[in-house]
């Protein structure tokens, strides 16, 4: 099955990082070398800068569904998501988030007097929960619109509406870093009042983050300098970064209509043709209630560390839970708030699609997994 | 070539070894075990050694993997050795770290990913002798380690292979530099990966377990005083039993932590003639007859004789082993067995 393209890896990690574009690429460089001016200041090599900001600005504003004044540019997803709940919560706030956040929401809302939402089996918020969690203390609700590891999608409207009714004042913040490449966050984020991005998720560079703001959140800012971003983040502008996460953006949202059909179906081709390949193993959210291209699955009576060991050497690219500072395999904190035994757990495998997936990367995957799979439980 | 997984600590001895692999021409993977989520100084398994093993394993242009072995050493290492503490035993966790996690999960695992050997930085050698594979001591006496493996049997000693064993830590230590690794000015690991200095295993213990005062009584049984923690204290030990004058020339000689008693007594009452053992592993067969035996990491052999009911017989009386020590078997420099005291 394999095809004469096999001179790269197959690339199954998108929800980890993508390649940045070269279209994307060749937006940033001018901003490295030609106008390099510091776009605070007032010249006309400043302006310039300026100018590209002003214009990548906009293209966020106008994607996310926010206003072009409610963009605030950042290093990433997890400064975004930092910058949301500490900029909200102040000294003695109360945040609040289901228990399969990512460690960059989770962390912050925890050192804020946190309130964990159950989840069930399948990844929904137990909305009854969540209900006798919210009350006149709380200042920040954080739902992520798609779980970085399991692919579960998550409707904001019922979650914004028992805010709504029990407290009001509560800001509803969402980590949409996997949703953007899966949803049209427009709709998806009508409710929220603010939203992180990271630009390297859909074809940009690490390093380059948004969290989008209503105007009538109040934002306490993390960072104190400049007053860059309207005193909302101090630091000199990321010109050529800020550039790409609008190209980047302007791309992803002409194409991701086809390609979450085009995506869709590999990812469903490689999880039906594994789940045959291979007995004992299930994904751990169905097709309907997942991002397209995001994947997981747990193998029985396999470790999924020793199983990376042996894809990498087969060429495949692929990851299990959250990495730990160390570089080592946390146990994943998601599937043990779904529920799942340990053990079971401990045999997740994630293949998450992105812009450049190709077929032959599925083919090459499926072909692989399943004898890898089988070399571990053949000498166990 | 053979393809071969070196476990890396960070440190000297087993980026010497990684190295020496690759030069040998074999397909070398370097692994650090991620084995203990709590502070830590230094040791086995802390970020800034991984960081280290890490950067050695870049230098010499391996892979270079992280497996978390978190919750097996919980289970295996840190839990039993609280759980020992509890009934007054003197737990070696680098023993049960040996005997669970490197040389029984890894080893399993770097055989299902097809790998032909497991290669360590332990100071001890592996010789082919005529009745098979034998565990020895490492070249250099001060830094043997055969002491704490000596739960390889003939079996596991295919699999593995220890490349600095067959020469002194200097040697390790030029080899390194002479190469540039980053290691090779690292100073060795001591004591409990999991104990840091700065708390101790007091106050280490203290958090997992109830610790208990205790009395402290002579050998004829009159009261001398009064220990904080009978779970802390060794048989064998003089400093800590809060005796005042005759501190220097006391030892505690019995330690019944149920009935919370501490016996102090003199050095002669802690002699004792024999070691009741438990638990032995032979590297081969069992064996009765003399032999040497070790009963600490860096302790000094001593002839003995191992009786028909797998028993030490000191050929001269000695202190008392304390109860959860590992007491090691040797015939000339050779393993052939060990097993716990009780």
């Amino acid at each position: 099955m394999k095809t004469a393209k096999v001179d790269r890896s197959v690339y199954l990690d998108c929800a980890a990082s993508t390649p940045v574009r070269p279209e994307v690429l060749d937006a940033m460089l001018p901003y490295f070398t030609e106008h390099f001016g510091n776009p605070s200041g007032g010249h006309r090599m400043a302006r310039s800068s300026r100018t590209a900001i002003d214009d990548a600005r906009e293209i966020c504003g106008h994607f996310l569904g926010f206003g072009p004044h409610e963009i605030v540019f950042t290093s990433g997803g997890t400064e975004s998501d930092n910058l949301a709940i500490h900029g909200v919560c102040g000294a003695d706030g109360v945040a609040i988030c289901p228990e399969t956040e990512h460690h960059a929401v989770l962390h912050p809302v925890e050192f804020h007097n946190g309130r964990l939402v159950k989840v069930s089996s399948t990844g929904d918020i137990d909305l009854e929960h969540l209900e006798t969690l919210l009350d006149e203390e709380v200042s920040v609700l954080s739902v992520m619109l798609v779980n970085n590891e399991s692919g579960k999608i998550i409707d904001l409207e019922p979650i914004a509406e028992l805010r709504d009714r029990h407290a009001p004042q509560a800001m509803l913040h969402t980590d949409a870093v996997q949703a953007i490449n899966w949803i049209d966050l427009v709709d998806a984020s009508a409710r929220a009042d603010m939203l992180s991005i990271s630009g390297h998720k859909f074809g940009g560079p690490k390093g380059s983050g948004v969290l989008a703001v209503r105007n009538h959140v109040g934002l306490a800012p993390q960072l104190l300098g400049g007053g860059q971003e309207a005193e909302r983040r101090s630091g000199t502008h990321n010109t050529a970064g800020i550039v790409a996460i609008g190209v980047a953006l302007q791309h992803l949202e002409k194409s991701r209509k086809s390609e979450i059909a085009r995506l869709g179906i590999l990812a469903e081709r490689l999880a039906t043709s594994l789940k045959e390949a291979m007995p004992s193993c299930s994904e751990t959210i169905p097709q309907t209630e997942r991002a397209a291209g995001l994947l997981q699955l747990v193998i029985e009576d396999i470790e999924s560390e020793a199983l990376l060991v042996l894809l990498e050497r087969e060429g495949v690219m692929a990851s299990a839970a959250a990495s730990c500072a160390s570089g080592a395999m946390d146990p994943s904190h998601v599937l043990a708030a779904m529920g799942m035994d340990r053990a079971l757990a401990a045999g997740s495998l994630r293949l998450s699609l992105g812009w450049c997936t190709e077929e032959w990367e599925i083919e090459h995957a499926i072909e692989v997994i399943p004898r890898c799979v089988e070399q571990l439980r053949g000498e166990s | 070539m053979s393809r071969v997984l070196v476990a890396m600590s960070g440190g000297v001895d087993s980026a010497v070894s990684a190295a020496l692999m690759k030069e040998q021409g074999h397909d070398v993977t370097g692994v650090t075990l991620k084995l203990w989520g709590g502070p830590q100084d230094q040791g086995c398994c802390s970020v800034s050694d991984v960081d280290d093993a890490r950067r050695v394993a870049q230098q010499l242009d391996i892979d270079h993997f992280v497996f978390n072995y978190g919750e097996e050493f919980d289970r295996h290492v840190v839990g039993p050795y609280v759980d020992a503490h509890a009934v007054g035993l003197t737990p070696n966790p680098c023993i049960e770290c040996n005997r669970h996690i490197k040389f029984d999960a890894l080893v399993t695992r770097a055989r299902k990913l097809g790998f032909d050997s497991v290669v360590t930085g332990h100071h001890a050698r592996i010789v082919d002798t005529d009745k098979g594979l034998r565990l020895a001591r490492g070249v250099d006496e001060s830094k043997d380690q055969s002491y704490v493996l000596y739960m390889l049997t003939a079996a596991d000693l295919s699999m593995l292979e220890f490349p600095v064993g067959e020469m002194t830590k200097s040697q390790v230590r030029e080899i390194a530099s002479r190469r540039g690794l980053r290691s090779a000015t690292k100073p060795d690991s001591q004591d409990v990966c999991f104990i840091t200095a700065s708390e101790g295993r007091a106050r280490f213990l203290s958090d997992r377990l109830e610790l208990h005062s205790a009395e402290v009584v002579d050998v004829k049984g009159n009261e001398l005083g009064s220990v904080d923690a009978v779970e802390l204290v060794t048989i064998g030990q003089r400093r800590g039993l809060n005796l005042g004058g005759n501190a220097d020339r006391t030892y505690a000689v019995q330690v019944d932590v149920r009935s919370r008693r501490v016996v102090a007594g003199s050095a002669e009452d802690l002699l004792s003639e024999e070691v009741s053992l438990s638990d032995h592993v032979w590297v081969d067969e069992p064996y009765i007859g003399r032999l040497q035996v070790q009963i600490s990491a860096h302790g000094a052999q001593e002839p003995a004789y191992l009786t028909a009911d797998g028993n030490v017989h000191w050929d001269d009386a000695r202190r008392k082993v304390a109860p959860g020590q590992a007491v090691v078997f040797y015939r000339d420099d050779l393993v052939i067995g060990g097993a716990t005291a009780v």
